[in-house]
């Protein structure tokens, strides 16, 4: 069976639509979400910065595993994506 | 664990890797091109998977013919078993094992994402490294504000997913990579509100035989404005960001105009609206795996940390080479030459009949690394950015630390290098590693020390013994320090 082209993952418990082939970070983007972390010590939000796996900035919970780099990591229906605060655990 | 022997280990699949492999793999060599991509090209020719959109190359590419026939071809070379290529390995560590290089690598687009996945262990007997770079960054007020990207990091979700960053962008920073950006972002609905550019193109009058060496430099950055134009984005030269506006998204920002003496002209601030700020400064070289091995390096022109090679882009360290950005940062064109250097060279130090256009080849890249010098003297970098970081600027976006910790390491505590700041204060400890702040750590520890920022200062940051993160469990485990007989994939 093919893939979809078109599909949804969950932001937080909110359906966004995703094309196949995005990165969960191009799929927060596209859906307008900027940030989807707060930092360890100010509690800042944070989202995509680098866009290439760089800096870590766009670290992200999905499917319950923590620290995920949003920009490189391939979306697939139904991913349960989450915000992650501090360390992420 | 599975483990592959080869002659020539190629880490890289941007435009310097891919020139190598194949001028190595078409002289006999047998090849493995290791890269942490997903799909070949590097950041340079980074493209969308095929579920992502209509792409249309053209938009957002330059070379993209080049890139296709040379990925055919190299395909083409798979098919014989002469050429093996490795996508979605990222190395973490290169070593020198009896005489032959181990390369060690996890997998997948996020290699954090399957832990569990069996290792990649590469031996071969000779290294090209193209490892390439990523966008050079400065602190400013508000920098960490969500909203405010890299250039690089706008240009890669466009080139990757054929996703705007948002709905009206400002470009800022220095130099001829900005157009580009803003233009693919123009051609795909964004509304680009402004390019702020630090430098002026004009700066280029000063080096006439270096652009009339490299004249389709010229006509690539004439489409561009041309283009620019057309979509009625102002491009304002000797302008800079001076702060990103919002409390918890960037809503716009505040940039002012450069007298001649690189100061802020009084009067000139005035605050542009945005969703998105897409900021860059230059490249920085990726230069972990070369420093692991040993690699000599030097501060280049732009005062990036490079490796130093030979005529045949030979590093200090026998049997390993390096081309592209790695070697000084110097566009495409620049890295397919010293790729295809490289490989040759490589090629005939194990025999093979690889010199046959050597001296044109070497022309070619004496007239682009001339181009290149003279951007980086047309588009240096502004001191005016890190004079006016204020002790509560952010510096380290992962560790938290502001320019003030930055400055009382130096200060109050007597820090006179950058490794000791990192020590004292914590930047550059966290996830990244230094990535994104130790350029700025280090220009503010000389600046603060009186003095000019220096190649130790650079290698306290590029200095990683781990080149990507990889799971305790990786490092535990024993690497193989047995050699395989032959192909254990």
């Amino acid at each position: 069976m093919s893939r979809p082209r078109e599909f949804e993952i969950l932001f937080d418990g909110t359906p966004l639509s995703c094309r196949d082939g995005w990165t969960i970070g191009a799929a927060l983007t596209a859906a307008g979400v900027r940030s989807w972390r707060t930092t360890r010590h100010g509690q800042r939000p944070r989202g995509l910065f680098c866009g290439i796996g760089i800096c870590f900035d766009c670290l992200v919970t999905v499917n319950g595993q923590p620290s995920l780099r949003a920009c490189l990591v391939p979306a697939n229906p139904g991913d349960d994506v989450r915000t992650q605060k501090g360390p992420g655990r | 664990m599975t483990e592959h022997l080869v002659d020539l280990a190629v880490i890289g699949a941007g435009p310097a890797g891919l020139a190598a492999a194949l001028a190595a793999a078409e002289a006999g060599v047998r090849v493995a091109v290791v890269d942490a991509g997903v799909r070949p090209g590097g950041q340079f020719w980074r493209s969308p998977a095929p579920g992502a959109g209509p792409f249309r190359p053209a938009t957002l590419h330059h070379g993209w013919h080049w890139f296709t026939s040379t990925d055919d071809r190299l395909t083409e070379l798979a098919g014989t078993g002469r050429v093996l290529r490795l996508a979605g390995h990222h190395v973490w560590s290169v070593q020198a094992a009896g005489d032959q290089w181990a390369v060690h690598c996890v997998l997948g687009a996020e290699p954090r994402q399957h832990g569990t996945s069996a290792p990649v262990t590469v031996h071969a007997r000779r290294l090209v490294l193209a490892t390439g770079a990523y966008d050079r960054q400065l602190p400013f007020p508000g920098w960490d504000l969500p909203g405010v990207i890299t250039a690089g990091g706008a240009q890669a979700l466009l080139k990757g997913n054929l996703v705007v960053a948002g709905q009206r962008v400002i470009v800022a920073g220095t130099g001829p990579f900005l157009l580009p950006v803003a233009d693919g972002l123009a051609r795909h609905g964004a509304r680009v509100a402004a390019v702020i550019e630090a430098n002026s193109p004009l700066g280029f009058a000063r080096f006439p035989g270096a652009v009339l060496g490299a004249t389709g430099k010229l006509g690539e950055a004439t489409g561009y404005a041309g283009r620019l134009l057309r979509h009625r984005v102002a491009v304002h030269h000797r302008h800079v960001v001076l702060g990103a506006l919002g409390t918890d998204r960037l809503t716009g920002v505040l940039v002012g105009r450069l007298d001649r003496n690189g100061r802020v002209r009084a009067g000139t601030e005035r605050q542009i609206d945005c969703d998105v700020l897409a900021v860059g400064w230059g490249f920085t070289p990726q230069l972990e795996l070369p420093l692991q091995l040993g690699c000599a390096t030097h501060l280049d022109v732009d005062k990036s940390l490079v490796v130093t090679v030979d005529d045949d882009q030979a590093t200090s360290v026998a049997g390993v080479w390096a081309a592209g950005e790695a070697t000084g940062v110097g566009g495409a064109d620049l890295a397919t030459v010293e790729g295809r250097i490289a490989g040759l060279a490589a090629a005939a130090s194990l025999g093979a009949d690889a010199v046959a256009d050597g001296r044109p080849l070497r022309r070619r890249r004496s007239s682009l690394r001339g181009f290149a010098s003279a951007m980086h003297q047309v588009y240096p970098i502004p001191d005016i950015v890190l004079e006016r970081c204020s002790d509560e600027t952010l510096v380290c976006r992962c560790e938290e630390v502001d320019a003030g910790s930055i400055r009382r390491a130096v200060v109050d505590l007597g820090a006179t290098e950058a490794r000791t700041v990192k020590l004292l204060a914590r930047p550059g400890m966290g996830w990244c590693q230094g990535r994104v702040c130790g350029f700025a750590t280090a220009c503010l520890t000389a600046r603060h020390t009186g003095r000019a920022v220096a190649e130790p200062d650079l290698r306290a940051f590029a200095d990683r013994s781990i080149a990507t993160p990889v799971p305790l469990g990786r490092l535990a485990a024993p690497l193989a320090d047995e050699q395989p007989d032959g192909d254990g994939g």
